[in-house]
């Protein structure tokens, strides 16, 4: 099954590259734009046809590997 | 952030408190941090119940980390005077004075219990809180140096935080665009749950740009320049479970403080530019205690009160509370003191370079604290009373009762291994090999200063425009300070100041990173103070003054206290600069090898071999001798000035055999050694170096050792393609391949 | 104004070394700050090493739409030397001045060492004063060092001896079909002096300064 896990700082923690990305593009005259987060997208292929045990699986990768979850948020959606 | 030396008259001795058995755990003192004789100090102190901001402030200025309430007795016994010292300890950076107009400032910081807990953004922001500090004084930053301790490679963890704090510092380092010249990596079990990282820097300034950490006169503004405040680091975890900092969301975990290595390159050159405008009165970076110490230190100092306004602070988050932002360690953001006419001045420059500023105070003719928040009074109190005034502890000593049965530990009856594999064990050490691929990751030729880089003894940096140099060195070994805390202490400045001789200088001045266990434990409390006692005598000994330093302390897991490990950075003066500077790799085919330095005794109490081949930390080091050590700085120098030798190392960790080697594989030409007892190979008895010469500099050399009153003798010569140790018929050899691809490639194979 | 501008980010770190090294060998030289526009007078100008805007997004995405690469990029137009040294380099790259873009190295780790390089095109502004296959020992100090050409349109200048990074046909410095826009990886002026431990990036900056002088109209 398809699994997208997206992972982004989690709002207390400062995340000066978005900051920056949001100045320069009020600078290029996108003023409309008041806050950018950056993060990061991962598209996994995992064996199985469980979602739910495929879920779990996927959210324990997030918390060993793909996430640093003292700094980080995630979110698992798995593809039906 | 820099409280260590409060002036002695202000500060009040006593013992610690302690709490009663019966305590109610929900008082929010406690949770804060406080005990319950600190608490009852602050009621004295106010003469009325604290407000939450209040005790959010004295929670954090009084805290180990700010107030250093353990070691601040024991920090007055280090000698601190010179005529070239300027600015000693008790400012964010210690100065001397270099000649001709020119000062140096530098400072070292610990940043070990955040790169444990997330070593990438725990190593960065120590980088960006060390750099703020140097160049708060008015200073451009222009190196820095990094000491990092783990435990060993084999377990993942340890590799975890090894390449995290690593990939921190060059990402960090790099990034804000100030070289990382040198430092040391070493491992060892007891830093396994509590990796040590220290960083140093250095900067250079004119005197007349010098910048003190003051609030000046009533009515100077007060200026809050660079990131915006967030919700970041917060007082650390006893703080963040309280019910009275709950009122905005999400925010009850200590926020780990992320460093923005952009903001605080556009902090650096701003600031550089109002000092060199001469638009500020003084200046005080933001890092432990935030806002607190911002604007309590400066208008302590300036014997002032301040008025603040926390509506003005430029904020990352909405909702934030007083407490909040008093204790955030948002990074990259400095206070700067200001004369209301140049205010505007000041805004123009922080817009220029992209920063945001904000006017949050002003200095009063009182000496009150006065902070209020939508319209509302939260804090009301003397501002000196959150730092001079913070408790000062006389904590219990006490030998610990193994040290005999350490010192009586000693191994004997070892008989000669085979030399040749006995080195190469000790060349893949990780603690002894090639740092290259450290190194190698870290920007250290920016600003085309470094004439001797990392890899060697010493670094030495060049001033541009002067014929002067910087050397720098920094050192620390845990292990000898285990087995005896006083020689020990001693030992590593001493060998700092042998580095920085091996470039050609003259040491100058110190400062320390005391990294130590629980202080509530009487043999850790021990161990500090023989410390203390062991780096006042080798600088007494040396005519080095300490100007500045940093205590860490509760560096334990599980209650196993780590070693104690002070770090010293040394820094010393050349002038002129040697024309050819000397390097490791610049020993030739057909020289010779000298050592120098006290012959005769033999010790291998705490020595590499003696770990890495057979486990063991036993013994006492021997007495550091400090005639010795000045003879041997005073030749080391003679060398260099006088073009004697290009290469000169000084025989510690591994002793003589690796430093030979180590010579020997950076130079790529083989060197044999003549040896009498094998056991000389692998001593690292103290005040010896080994250096290179031409056959034809044999006369001149040895009348500079008797010059110096230090023996000197030819031991061998660089030919071939081999390190071979000879003694009478017997040889035993290693080819420099070998030893070359291992000591290179022992962090890479146990990192892959 | 006349000599050679180097252009200052918020976020360059190599400005003032590329002043220095430039004016040993006695040019003149001139600071621009990136919202500067009027270039006019300038002989050529330099995009020095760096973070600029921190590396932010992709390395030189932000810095190619700063004001002053409008007239930078006129410059380059009209055939005058402008020289991109390491995220100097790639910020040419993302504005499509040069081909191809740089990524991270094979490795994902940082570099800071002399590497040899060899130059196989002297037919350029950073290289005209050197000879065809000149072997030279210099700097390099990047983590985005990784040249890729997906085209396989880049005018290769420079390759790595040794394969120290990944980069498609080892380019370590590559050019526009005219010559006039060079962009090089290793830093040229952290090798300008023996006592730093390499002269040999003095040959390419001396280069550039005859070209410089040479370009005026």
């Amino acid at each position: 099954m398809k699994v997208t896990v997206h992972i982004e700082r989690r709002p207390v923690i400062a995340d000066p590259e978005g900051a920056t990305i949001a100045r320069s593009l009020a600078d290029l005259g996108y003023d409309d734009v008041s806050t950018v987060r950056t993060g990061r997208t991962f598209h996994l292929e995992v064996v199985g046809d469980d979602p739910e045990h495929i879920r779990k699986r996927v959210t324990e990768m997030c918390e060993t590997l793909l996430a640093n979850p003292v700094i980080e948020d995630y979110e698992v959606a798995v593809e039906p | 952030m820099n409280v260590e030396l409060a002036p002695e008259e202000d500060a009040l001795t006593e013992e610690p408190g302690e709490n009663p058995v019966d305590s109610d755990e929900d008082l929010l003192h406690r949770r804060l941090g406080l005990t319950d004789d600190e608490y009852e100090r602050i009621l004295d102190i106010l003469g009325r119940p604290p407000r939450p901001a209040e005790l959010a402030m004295y929670s954090v200025m009084w805290s180990e980390h700010c107030s250093y309430k353990s070691s601040r007795l024991h920090l007055r016994r280090f000698p601190t005077e010179a005529p070239w010292v300027v600015v000693g300890p008790g400012e964010n950076a210690g100065v001397i004075d270099i000649g001709d107009g020119w000062l140096a400032a530098f400072r070292i910081e610990s940043h070990n219990h955040p790169s444990f807990v997330e070593p990438y953004q725990g190593a960065a922001t120590g980088v960006g809180g060390i750099l703020r500090d140097v160049f708060t004084m008015g200073a451009r930053p222009i190196a820095l140096w990094d000491q990092i301790r783990f435990g060993p490679l084999e377990e993942a963890h340890n590799r975890y935080l090894f390449s995290g704090v690593v990939s921190g510092i060059a990402g960090y380092g790099n990034a804000v665009g100030v070289p990382t010249v040198g430092g040391e990596v070493a491992f060892e079990k007891c830093y396994s749950g509590n990796p040590l990282v220290n960083v140093m820097c250095l900067g250079v300034l004119r005197r007349e740009q010098l910048v003190l950490g003051t609030a000046g006169a009533p009515g100077t503004v007060a200026v809050l320049l660079g990131a915006a405040t967030g919700r970041d680091g917060i007082g650390g975890a006893s703080v963040l479970a309280s019910a009275s900092f709950d009122e905005a969301a999400g925010a009850k975990r200590p926020a780990v403080q992320v460093g923005d290595p952009f903001e605080e390159k556009k902090l650096i050159e701003a600031c550089l530019e109002l000092y060199e405008r001469n638009l500020v009165v003084g200046v005080q970076d933001l890092g432990a205690a935030g806002l607190s110490c911002a604007v309590s230190e400066p208008a302590a100092r300036a014997g002032a009160g301040m008025r603040v306004e926390l509506d003005r602070v430029h904020v990352r988050e909405p909702n934030m509370t007083a407490a909040e932002l008093l204790m955030s360690e948002s990074q990259e953001r400095m206070m700067a003191f200001v004369s209301p006419a140049l205010v505007d001045a000041v805004l123009a420059v922080a817009a220029r370079w992209e920063i945001d500023a904000s006017v949050v105070g002003e200095v009063t003719s009182d000496t009150a604290l006065v902070v209020t928040y939508s319209g509302e009074t939260v804090a009301e109190v003397p501002a000196a009373s959150l730092t001079e005034e913070a408790p000062l502890y006389d904590r219990p000593l006490g030998e610990p009762s193994w040290i005999e049965d350490l010192w009586s530990n000693s191994l004997t009856h070892m008989t000669q291994p085979a030399l040749a594999t006995a080195l190469l064990r000790l060349l893949d050490d990780p603690s002894l090999a090639s740092s290259a691929w450290v190194y190698e990751q870290f920007d250290h030729m920016l600003f085309l200063n470094t004439v001797v880089g990392p890899g060697n003894d010493g670094n030495l940096l060049r001033i541009k425009g002067t014929d002067k140099a910087l050397a720098v060195s920094t050192d620390g070994n845990g292990r000898l300070c285990h087995l005896d805390p006083r020689r020990g202490g001693a030992l590593i400045v001493y060998e700092a100041a042998l580095n920085v001789a091996m470039t050609g200088a003259q040491p100058r001045g110190l400062v320390d990173n005391l990294n130590f266990g629980n202080p509530e434990k009487p043999e850790v409390m021990w161990q500090f103070s023989q410390v203390v006692d062991g780096i006042s005598e080798a600088c007494a000994a040396l005519g080095i003054p300490v100007v500045g330093g940093n205590v860490s302390f509760y560096n334990e897991t599980d209650g196993i206290d780590i070693y104690p490990t002070p770090v010293v950075g040394l820094v010393g003066l050349v002038e002129p600069v040697p024309v050819t500077p000397p390097r490791l790799s610049r020993a030739t085919a057909g020289m010779d090898l000298w050592l120098a330095g006290p012959g005769g005794s033999i010790n291998l109490a705490g020595s590499a071999y003696e770990q890495v081949t057979f486990g063991h930390v036993g013994g006492r080091p021997s007495a550091p001798d400090g005639t010795m050590a000045r003879a041997a700085i005073s030749l080391g120098q003679t060398l260099v000035q006088e073009g004697l030798s290009p290469a000169l190392h000084d025989v510690s960790d591994g002793g003589l055999a690796v430093t030979v080697a180590e010579i020997a594989i950076a130079s790529e030409v083989g060197v044999t050694v003549d040896y009498t007892d094998w056991r000389h190979l692998f001593s690292e008895e103290p005040h010896r170096f080994v250096f290179a010469a031409e056959v034809s500099n044999r006369r001149r050399i040895s009348e500079a050792a008797q010059a110096a009153r230090i023996p000197a003798e030819r031991i061998g010569s660089f030919d071939g393609t081999d390190i071979t140790f000879r003694r009478e018929g017997a040889r035993a050899v290693l080819d420099l391949a070998t030893a070359s691809a291992t000591c290179r490639s022992a962090l890479s194979r146990r990192l892959a | 104004m006349s000599g050679i501008g180097v252009v200052v980010f918020p976020g360059s770190n190599c400005e003032h070394d590329m002043v220095w090294a430039l004016e040993a060998l006695g040019a003149e030289t001139h600071l621009v700050w990136h919202r500067d526009t009027d270039l006019s007078g300038l002989d050529g100008v330099v995009l020095p090493g760096g973070f600029a805007h921190g590396d932010y997004l992709r390395t030189g995405a932000i810095a190619r739409f700063s004001p002053v690469m409008a007239p930078v990029a006129e410059m380059a137009e009209s055939g005058k030397p402008v020289v991109g040294i390491c995220n100097g380099f790639q910020i040419l790259c993302e504005a499509q001045i040069l081909a191809g873009a740089l990524i991270a190295n094979r490795d994902l780790r940082f570099i800071c060492r002399p590497v040899e390089i060899e130059v196989v095109d002297t037919d350029t502004v950073l290289t005209s004063a050197a000879e065809p296959g000149a072997v030279l020992t210099i700097p390099l100090n990047s983590y985005e060092g990784q040249h890729c050409d997906p085209d396989g349109t880049a005018r290769v200048v420079a390759r790595y001896v040794e394969d120290v990074n990944g980069s498609q046909n080892l380019a370590a410095a590559v050019a526009n079909a005219r010559g006039n826009v060079v962009g090089i990886m290793p830093h040229p002026e952290r090798a300008s002096e023996e006592i730093l431990g390499s002269a040999d990036g003095r040959i390419l900056l001396e280069s550039l300064v005859a070209s410089s002088v040479g370009s005026r109209t």
